[in-house]
């Protein structure tokens, strides 16, 4: 019985991860905490859903248009919101995020009304496998651990081996010196948009497909992740996937015993856990001058 | 722009004669209002009050402290179920509960403001937002607070009806002048509150803590003290919203309504009283009445529900006011970030030296 428990919480924090991983992908090259990550998801899976749904295309198809569509989202964004706020505060970025999510959230209810749909993956939560006795994993599961190990390989040899990835850490790391050895940081800026959209929409149809799809369904997921990487200390990719995993495992052997508060459990351990370290589990505290 | 030769000229509540003038006039237009408005427009002119009293608590903790707080709604409903909860458990009379419940709200704050002294940026924005949320979570599931159904406010008393003294409060009217004078009594408090060492000592904070913290703030005790302050007059506000609804569940105070709050004084202003009074107005009017209704404006209307039906569906069309409210904040970070008060200040500035 723990063995399962502790599987389905990993795979729901695995889930997590995915999407907190384009949280903080935005956090680190920008500095902007990304209020409309969920809602830029869901437009994402609402578009999946509406080329399935009206032109029966087959899957890979509508995955791919979604992710294209994804990238433009996300660069959009970054494009008309982001860029013209001339110095803005902390408080202004949060404040112009937040209008993209009401935005976003706007033009989904107006296209597709406010009433719950079912979206499905080719990986059913039906078929399921026993690797372990008494341990039973399905499809989906295995598909968001898959789909996870893969973004970690992938965007560690990314941040390490490529010239776009060295660009985005040296833009994280001082902007200005970035800008005097010639890298575009705009460009890089939109770079990052886009690819942690592209996450984010991956992760969304992973949500989708768990429970229903409908304006508000990624608010909820989005302030778990956002938890999961707040809890890895928001700056590193290692730390959110080990963030996501506590808070998956945590919330789901206590949403075992105690149902009723399974979905505050995430924020009450977060302030406790911000309490004793202000900034995350593995995030550095950097000593600020006046 | 506007020159302080002495201290009294700062704390003075009217800076000139003007300003006295148009106040007692604009103070009486407000309590004249009942002449000569019909009674179905005071429900909206009720929540607007309600909203200013909160959007000017926020506006302590957000524009002159600096904090950030997306829980808002949460002491919003600890506000409207402490002083329901109070008079109808405790038989307590409302003269009394309406302070009881802003305290109760304040000492929550005080609560929040102890993990928020470590916390800056987006770390507070998922504290805070996280207690917003719990606070909803937990009055959702414990039947003392009535649970999903939500709770009947009971009759308004203002008298004590103990002493045998009573005076029950029904029609929205007779409301709309308690809740105006309580507005009031609260706006000018916090406009004073601005001028003292307290005042000073948030902006200080705002500025930058460090250096306050040198020049001899106590930062433990004044962010503690602003975000009570602000969970006060949140507090409040939601009491006197409990009795303008009447009748009340958790669901109102989701995490949305938080946002709505931080639109209200990022539009309005922040780090101006009188910024969080045109803010909340403005909002109030265009999330509760105007957008709500939209399908009924000439023109527009019409207009919007062809493009629904080509594109997008009708019954979606009520999103629309998100829509509008999410551009609002985006417009107003690019192109004003002083907010409507920058409007004014510069309208003035622009009248002041008119004909150069």
């Amino acid at each position: 019985m723990l063995g399962q428990l502790i599987v389905e919480g990993l795979a729901i924090g695995a889930c997590y991860a995915l999407f907190g991983i384009a949280v903080v992908i935005i956090y680190k090259t920008s500095e902007v905490v990304n209020f409309a990550q969920g809602e830029m998801a869901m437009l994402s899976t609402f578009v999946a859903y509406h080329i399935l749904a009206y032109y029966s295309y087959p899957f890979w198809v509508a995955f791919i248009i979604t992710m294209i569509f994804s990238i433009c989202l996300g660069m959009f964004i970054e494009y008309a919101f982001l860029r013209p706020a001339k110095h803005p505060s902390l408080l202004g970025l949060i404040v112009i995020t937040l209008g993209a999510e009401m935005l976003l959230m706007g033009v989904a209810g107006w296209k597709w009304g406010a009433e719950q749909k079912a979206f499905s993956l080719p990986f059913s939560f039906q078929s399921i496998h026993e690797p372990i006795k008494g341990i039973i994993i399905n499809d989906w599961a295995i598909a968001v651990f898959v789909t996870a190990a893969c973004l970690m390989v992938f965007l560690y040899l990314f941040f390490r081996y490529t010239k776009l990835g060295v660009a985005m850490r040296a833009t994280q790391q001082n902007q200005q010196a970035a800008k005097i050895m010639g890298i575009r940081v705009e460009r890089v800026f939109s770079f990052s948009w886009g690819l942690s959209s592209f996450i984010g929409a991956v992760a969304a149809m992973f949500f989708a497909a768990r429970s229903t799809l409908d304006p508000a369904f990624m608010m909820d997921p989005f302030l778990r992740a956002f938890a999961a990487a707040v809890l890895g200390g928001l700056m590193s990719i290692p730390g959110v996937v080990i963030g996501g995993g506590i808070l998956g495992l945590v919330e789901n052997l206590f949403g075992y015993f105690w149902p009723e508060w399974k979905p505050i459990v995430a924020f009450v351990m977060i302030i406790i856990v911000l309490c004793i370290r202000p900034s995350g589990l593995f995030g550095r505290h950097y000593v600020k001058k006046v | 722009m506007d020159m302080k030769r002495d201290y009294y000229e700062d704390i003075r509540l009217f800076e000139s004669k003007a300003v006295l003038f148009w106040s007692t006039v604009f103070l009486s237009f407000l309590f004249s209002l009942p002449l000569f408005l019909p009674g179905y427009h005071f429900y909206l002119l009720n929540l607007i009050l309600v909203h200013v009293i909160l959007a000017v608590g926020l506006n302590i903790l957000v524009g002159y402290t600096g904090q950030i707080s997306l829980g808002h709604a949460g002491f919003f409903a600890i506000g409207a179920y402490s002083a329901a909860l109070l008079m109808i458990k405790l038989q307590i009379p409302f003269v009394f509960a309406l302070p009881l419940a802003g305290f109760i709200a304040a000492f929550f704050g005080f609560v929040l403001g102890l993990p928020a002294l470590r916390l800056e940026g987006p770390y507070l924005s998922i504290a805070t937002l996280g207690f917003g949320l719990t606070i909803l979570q937990i009055i959702g599931h414990w039947d003392f607070f009535g649970g999903r159904t939500g709770i009947q406010t009971p009759p308004l008393d203002i008298g004590l009806p103990q002493l045998g003294f009573s005076f029950v409060v029904e029609t929205d009217m007779s409301k709309y002048y308690l809740i105006l004078v309580v507005t009031i009594l609260l706006v000018i408090a916090a406009r004073n509150l601005m001028k003292t060492r307290i005042g000073r000592a948030f902006v200080a904070i705002r500025d930058s803590d460090i250096a306050a913290e040198v020049i001899g703030v106590n930062l433990t005790i004044y962010k503690t003290l602003s975000f009570s302050i602000s969970a006060f007059y949140a507090g409040i506000a939601g009491a006197l919203f409990g009795f303008v609804l009447g009748f009340f569940n958790p669901e109102p105070f989701n995490l949305i309504l938080s946002i709505i709050f931080l639109v209200m004084i990022v539009v309005g202003g922040l780090g101006s009283i009188l910024g969080a009074i045109l803010g909340a107005t403005l909002i109030t009017y265009l999330q509760f009445s105007l957008l709500k209704n939209i399908k009924e404006m000439p023109y527009i209307g019409d207009f919007l529900v062809a493009v629904s039906n080509q594109w997008f569906t009708v019954v979606g069309l009520e999103n629309f006011s998100s829509i509008i409210m999410g551009l609002i904040m985006i417009a107003i970070i690019i192109f004003e970030p002083l907010g409507m008060y920058g409007i004014w200040l510069r309208i003035k500035k622009y009248w002041r030296t008119w004909p150069f």
